[in-house]
């Protein structure tokens, strides 16, 4: 985990804005996949693409 | 019949029926008995439907009896995962929520295709909690279990796929794969399993999971079982937006070709590391079976992994925004955290991942200019124990439920076509799979090579006989 990325901050904004409750059992949980999550995610925010790369949304393979 | 029903594939069962050895209603009577018998041993089927296969095979024999050519796959039983529609049956996908639905009102596509070439469906099966499962267990209706030992897992999402197959309960069953769920259980029971090209088979009338990545296909015994309810099922169908425009292309026919022109290599570097020698054994053995020497990167595969990872979660989440809103208590515990947890992420993330997708499928066509065939391991280890929460990898401890999709993730994410084939090792009662896998579109190569190591006796599909 970054140093920057506290779950519990992000849970407790979120929870509001998504109009969602969080059992108090399913805190440890629900942080433990977000601290997962944001360390996948560096591998998917460091990679270097163009600003001209296609996402793909709808993929013909 | 000399030899006993359940130990028949389609096809031969198929064979049975248009010589007059049996009736399709014998077999329908003698499939429902071994069901009512073994599912309490094994929870693969949620529910049967005997009244409408014994009605379906009344039908065949009729049609026998008239001098009727019968269909490629008649008489033969199959089912079908939970999120499957069959009519007049609520369509539960694992779920509790889903069960209180108005039964539906029409079939699956793929369910009527199979059944409009003769096969008769014989019930849903259990899965995963909406397919975000790699273990087989279910909340609600109790665990799948492994065929070949029944303390372990089925594998999910699509474990009752996986145990009624291998469990000798069906010839043929159906099952969806967004990250693993047809390759992971196929893996784990011991059977074979095509998860077709991203786009190639309809899922109209199948209850999702994520849009980008969900695809559906069969499990059988063996390969020409799969390969002709495969070519079945191909077709187009309006009613999904992600089909793509592809002529039929049946695979049946040349199913025999053999290797003869085939460039094979094996997947290196990240399929080569993070499990249990037992992944990277039963590679070995297909590889050296198959004569290939070269072992070939599909680079950044961690990155594309980590993409799939969290395209899975947003999209799950956004599928499921209203339910965890209102029905949050209804929910597998181990389900709805992970929606929440995807629920708070970030956008931005997602679509740089749907770009990586883009990028990692470019890596992978390129080497298909060199290659027809790559192999790699299918799971990291062979079934793990029912409620096993964590596994040791490579020195590492890990959960189960998010990583028995390491090796098949990255190949889901951008939609190639894969057979997963059975691998035993002498003296060990659990199997494991490897994945053969092809460029976009070529079914065909990946059951022919199936075909070529089930013929040589280098992987098969035996029935359990531990229920």
């Amino acid at each position: 985990m970054s140093k920057e990325f506290n779950a519990d901050v992000l849970i407790d904004a979120s929870l509001p804005l998504l109009g969602l409750e969080l059992p108090a059992e399913s805190r440890a949980v629900v942080k433990m996949h977000l601290e997962t999550a944001e360390r996948l995610s560096r591998l998917v925010r460091d990679f270097p693409l163009d600003d001209e790369a296609e996402p793909a949304p709808v993929y013909t393979a | 019949m000399n030899q006993p029903l359940h130990l028949r594939t389609a096809l031969e069962i198929r064979a049975a029926v248009v010589s007059g050895e049996t009736s399709a209603s014998e077999i329908i009577k003698a499939t429902i008995q071994r069901i009512e018998t073994l599912n309490p041993k094994l929870g693969a089927f949620t529910d049967v439907t005997a009244p409408r296969a014994f009605e379906k095979a009344r039908q065949i024999d009729a049609a026998r009896a008239r001098g009727e050519i019968l269909g490629p796959l008649a008489g033969a039983p199959f089912a079908v995962k939970n999120l499957f529609d069959i009519a007049g049956l609520p369509t539960r996908a694992g779920s509790k929520i889903n069960r209180e639905r108005a039964p539906a009102s029409a079939d699956a596509t793929l369910v009527a295709r199979v059944e409009g070439a003769g096969a008769i469906l014989v019930g849903a099966l259990n899965m995963g909690e909406y397919a975000y499962d790699f273990t087989g267990e279910n909340a609600h209706d109790g665990p799948s279990r492994n065929p070949h030992d029944v303390k372990h897992m089925s594998g999910g999402s699509s474990g009752g796929s996986g145990s009624a197959v291998a469990g000798g309960l069906a010839p043929i069953a159906l099952g969806s794969d967004t990250n693993g769920s047809i390759r992971v259980p196929s893996s784990l029971c011991g059977i074979f399993g095509l998860k077709p090209t991203y786009g190639r088979l309809s899922r109209a009338r199948t209850f999702p999971f994520v849009a980008s990545f969900d695809h559906l296909g069969p499990f059988a015994r063996s390969v020409a079982d799969l390969a002709a309810s495969y070519d079945a099922m191909q077709g187009p169908d309006a009613h999904d937006a992600a089909l793509a425009a592809r002529p039929l292309e049946p695979t049946s026919p040349g199913l025999d070709s053999g290797l003869s022109g085939l460039r094979i290599a094996r997947l290196g570097g990240y399929f080569a590391r993070g499990a249990d020698s037992a992944a990277f054994e039963a590679v070995d053995r297909v590889a050296n079976a198959l004569g290939v020497n070269r072992a070939v990167e599909l680079p950044d595969t961690e990155r594309a992994r980590a993409a799939a990872y969290l395209v899975t979660m947003v999209e799950g989440a956004a599928l499921h925004a209203d339910r965890l809103r209102e029905r949050a208590g209804d929910f597998d515990p181990d389900v709805r955290d992970r929606l929440i947890a995807g629920a708070m992420l970030p956008g931005t993330w997602v679509v740089k991942a749907q770009k990586l997708r883009s990028w990692y499928r470019e890596r992978a066509a390129e080497l298909f200019r060199e290659f027809d065939i790559l192999l790699a391991p299918a799971t990291p280890c062979r079934a793990p124990l029912i409620g096993q929460k964590t596994f040791v990898l490579d020195g590492r401890e890990m959960l189960v439920r998010p990583n028995m999709g390491i090796f098949t993730q990255p190949i889901s994410f951008i939609g190639l076509p894969v057979c997963a084939v059975p691998v035993w090792t002498e003296g060990v009662t659990l199997p494991i799979g490897v994945q053969v896998i092809g460029p976009p579109w070529r079914e065909d190569l990946v059951l022919r090579v199936a075909r070529a190591l089930e013929r040589d006796g280098i992987v098969k599909a035996p029935i359990g006989e531990a229920m």
